[in-house]
């Protein structure tokens, strides 16, 4: 009985594993080579790899960034690199940033654009981002008017005018709701400012710039150009489309018949005719039916468009995000004795909204993206300019590192467009799914 | 020009005062510049520079009818037009003329209602092929495959020609120039055909200009030039003269280094009619009797315009010399 079995009684320490499983060697067996179909991609996919950088690495290594023509860009690489050698000439972009960015704007008010550009991030960073304070959103209802002013300049009081418009159509409606009722006071809070738009505004004006004068130089919108042009109608239209196609996406389900038969003629409407086709109108069109001499701002007439064409389709997808809300929800609304714009505006189209934001977004996108049409009548946006450019004896010929930088300024807007709507996504997840 | 702020909410909606316009000269002169449509960009025609200034043929001889006018070449303003909406920026009035290569036809002077001053610049269709095919005319391109753009009238003449001669072709449809010199180089086509003008200037801007040719053979006419709105004859009457004063101004030897020299009085009566010190031409067209004098002072003569803008691109004289010396630019006498 003495004998005793040998009954080890701490755990052997784990052995590494074998070489070929850790390491870059096993990252490499275990996701590139893993059986004959996955080696044979891999290889594949090296070869292509190495066929697009052993092309376009030697002509970024080459590249020319100080020259006066592409002649001399030319020259200076053969010089340095041999007589075959091929390499980019960047030259183009340094000797003409300025006018990709800003267009023909003044280069002397540059500080304009830019100090217009950074109150505009100011401007929407509290609508963006809902922990920064409330009392910045006061600020975003000015900009619009002081981003008008900063860009296109001329006396303060303009602006000013028109945003006291709004300030009147407001206390009238404020006025009239204490005597007259509800209906009576929106159209008051609509025909007021008309009033004074009308004929309020200009004498106002003048008025006060002749007591008071304020004003900036005046910048022709014909001196706009380049991404400044872009950014313009791009974040004009999101800002106005937004609003606008919501309206009209609650417009299509209304009871209402004339509201609803406008809303779903408006909006098949504009998704029924191209962009460009909207934007030959209002480049062409419009200047045919207007009395001879009235000046009609061309990039007015083309954010108008662009907005509207771009409300019809946030519209329809907020119509998707609305029609996605279970019945339920509408009649909980109703049940707690909400009114039809308290319910929207608490229960619904925040709900809709969160489902809407990717569509939203892409819209958006596409919309910033569609503002380089604006070239086919004649406006100076990025695309036009890479043509302007070129049409120079010293830069002709210059194809890819134009549309190159072009692509790298948009793609940094896109992109940080789409990360925003996933923080976005991110934030208002609530755990339905 | 009193400014009426119509919409608030809408930016900026100025509407001038539209009392019936009296001419287009008087329009201008209130205005106090003059609003010149030139194309969004061709080399040697008008492009802008670094600091956002149009220069180029087309864009010069803006400047010298503003300073006809105002006897200032920089009071004019300069509207980028493209091809599908320079016609409609001209009749709605957006612009007060054209200067932007435009192609002086039947239809474009009597259905569009336009006026063409004049040719500033003859042009036609031509072909540039690789030096080492080893083509010396356009005859010897039958089978060959040619780079065209596409919806243009280029491509018609293509098909006229070799259709006349009995000779097969393949089109290669490209969109720009852009696109066209890159398939070009890359070998795509054989030859490539556009204006000879354009050919020239793409020739010019490639690595090895001298391995390339531009065949004899003009194919199609092109009469190139300045144009107004029907109606207002004293306007045409205006644009027509200047442009006729810078081409007499370069057959009778008035450049605009030796002007003021010749403005002190000449043996020719016809340099002392154009520059103002003799006759009262200017007053007939409603200016001032430097008008010829500004024009030709600011910008130069016709020679002097091509050899600073189209020469460096390329292009020869040829057909746009002057009559004297074989070519087609002639003007009509100042008398």
């Amino acid at each position: 009985m003495a004998e005793t079995t040998y009954v080890r009684t701490e755990m052997l320490p784990p052995k590494p594993p074998p070489p070929s499983q850790t390491g870059v060697v096993g990252w490499m067996r275990e996701n590139l080579f893993d059986g004959w179909k996955n080696t044979l991609l891999t290889l594949v996919a090296l070869y292509v790899v190495y066929a697009l950088l052993s092309a376009a690495l030697p002509w970024f290594l080459h590249a020319v960034w100080d020259a006066d023509s592409l002649n001399e860009c030319r020259e200076v690489i053969k010089a340095s690199w041999g007589p075959e050698a091929d390499g980019a000439c960047f030259a183009v972009i340094r000797d003409r940033w300025h006018q990709m960015l800003y267009g023909f704007y003044p280069q002397e008010l540059y500080w304009r654009p830019n100090l217009a550009f950074v109150l505009m991030l100011v401007a929407l960073s509290p609508v963006l981002f809902p922990n920064l304070p409330r009392r910045m959103l006061l600020f975003s209802l000015v900009y619009p008017f002081l981003g008008y002013w900063l860009l296109w300049g001329g006396t303060m009081w303009a602006p000013v005018s028109w945003a006291l418009g709004f300030v009147l159509g407001y206390f009238a409606f404020v006025i009239v709701n204490d005597r007259g009722g509800t209906i009576l006071a929106a159209i008051a809070a609509v025909i007021v400012p008309l009033l004074w738009w009308f004929f309020g505004a200009g004498p106002f004006a003048d008025l006060v710039q002749s007591l008071i004068p304020i004003s900036l130089t005046d910048v022709e919108s014909r001196q706009f150009g380049g991404f400044m042009l872009s950014v313009t109608i791009g974040i004009t239209g999101i800002v106005g489309s937004l609003p606008l196609g919501i309206i009209l996406a609650l417009g299509r389900q209304s009871n209402l018949l004339m509201v609803k038969s406008l809303s779903v003629g408006f909006i098949e409407f504009i998704r029924g005719v191209p962009l460009i086709t909207l934007l030959f109108v209002a480049s062409t069109l419009l200047n045919i039916f207007m009395p001879p001499g009235t000046n009609f701002d061309i990039i007015l007439r083309v954010v108008i468009m662009v907005t509207l064409f771009s409300a019809a389709y946030v519209a329809e997808v907020v119509r998707g995000g609305l029609a996605a809300l279970p019945k339920g929800q509408y009649e909980a609304a109703a049940a707690l004795g909400l009114d039809y714009w308290k319910s929207m505006r608490l229960v619904i189209l925040p709900q809709a909204l969160k489902i809407a934001i990717p569509g939203i977004v892409s819209t958006f996108i596409g919309l910033f993206k569609d503002t380089t049409l604006v070239s086919i009548i004649g406006l100076m946006d990025p695309i036009g300019l890479t043509n302007a450019i070129r049409a120079n004896a010293e830069w002709q010929g210059i194809i890819w590192e134009l549309y190159g930088f072009v692509a790298l300024v948009f793609w940094i807007f896109c992109f940080s467009m789409s990360r925003y709507s996933m923080y976005l996504e991110s934030r208002l997840e609530t755990g339905h799914r | 020009m009193k400014k009426t702020i119509i919409l608030g909410a809408i930016a900026a909606a100025g509407l001038g005062a539209t009392v019936a316009s009296a001419g287009t000269l008087d329009d201008v002169k209130a205005r106090g510049y003059l609003q010149c449509g030139v194309t969004t960009g061709l080399v040697g025609f008008a492009a802008p520079d670094a600091n956002g200034e149009w220069h180029g043929f087309d864009a010069d001889f803006c400047r010298a009818v503003a300073a006809a006018i105002f006897g200032d070449p920089n009071k004019v303003k300069f509207t980028p037009t493209t091809g599908k909406t320079r016609f409609t920026a001209l009749a709605s009035g957006e612009v007060d003329m054209l200067a932007r290569n435009t192609t002086w036809t039947f239809t474009r002077d009597v259905d569009l209602k336009f006026t063409f001053a004049g040719v500033n610049y003859y042009d036609g269709q031509g072909f540039m092929v690789r030096k080492d095919l080893g083509v010396s005319s356009a005859k010897e391109l039958n089978g060959a495959t040619v780079c065209i753009q596409t919806g243009t009238t280029t491509e018609l003449n293509l098909a006229d020609y070799f259709r006349s001669n009995g000779m097969e072709y393949e089109p290669v449809p490209i969109e720009t120039n852009a696109e066209a010199r890159q398939q070009f180089l890359a070998g795509a086509c054989d030859v490539y055909t556009t204006d000879r003008s354009g050919l020239a200037a793409t020739r010019a801007t490639f690595e090895n200009p001298d391995d390339y040719v531009i065949l004899p053979e003009t194919i199609s006419k092109e009469p190139l030039g300045p144009l107004s709105r029907h109606g207002d004859e004293q306007w045409s009457d205006l644009i027509r003269w200047t442009l006729n004063a810078l081409i007499s101004a370069e057959e009778l030897g008035i450049t605009s280094a030796n002007i003021d020299e010749l403005r002190k009085g000449t043996n020719n009566p016809e340099i002392n009619r154009i520059l103002g010190t003799e006759g009262n031409l200017g007053a007939m067209l409603g200016l001032d009797k430097d008008w010829a004098y500004n024009a030709i002072k600011a910008v130069g003569n016709y020679g002097e315009l091509f050899d600073k803008y189209l020469k460096p691109i390329g292009l020869d004289r040829g057909l746009n010399a002057q009559w004297k010396n074989g070519g087609l630019i002639y003007s009509p006498p100042f008398r």
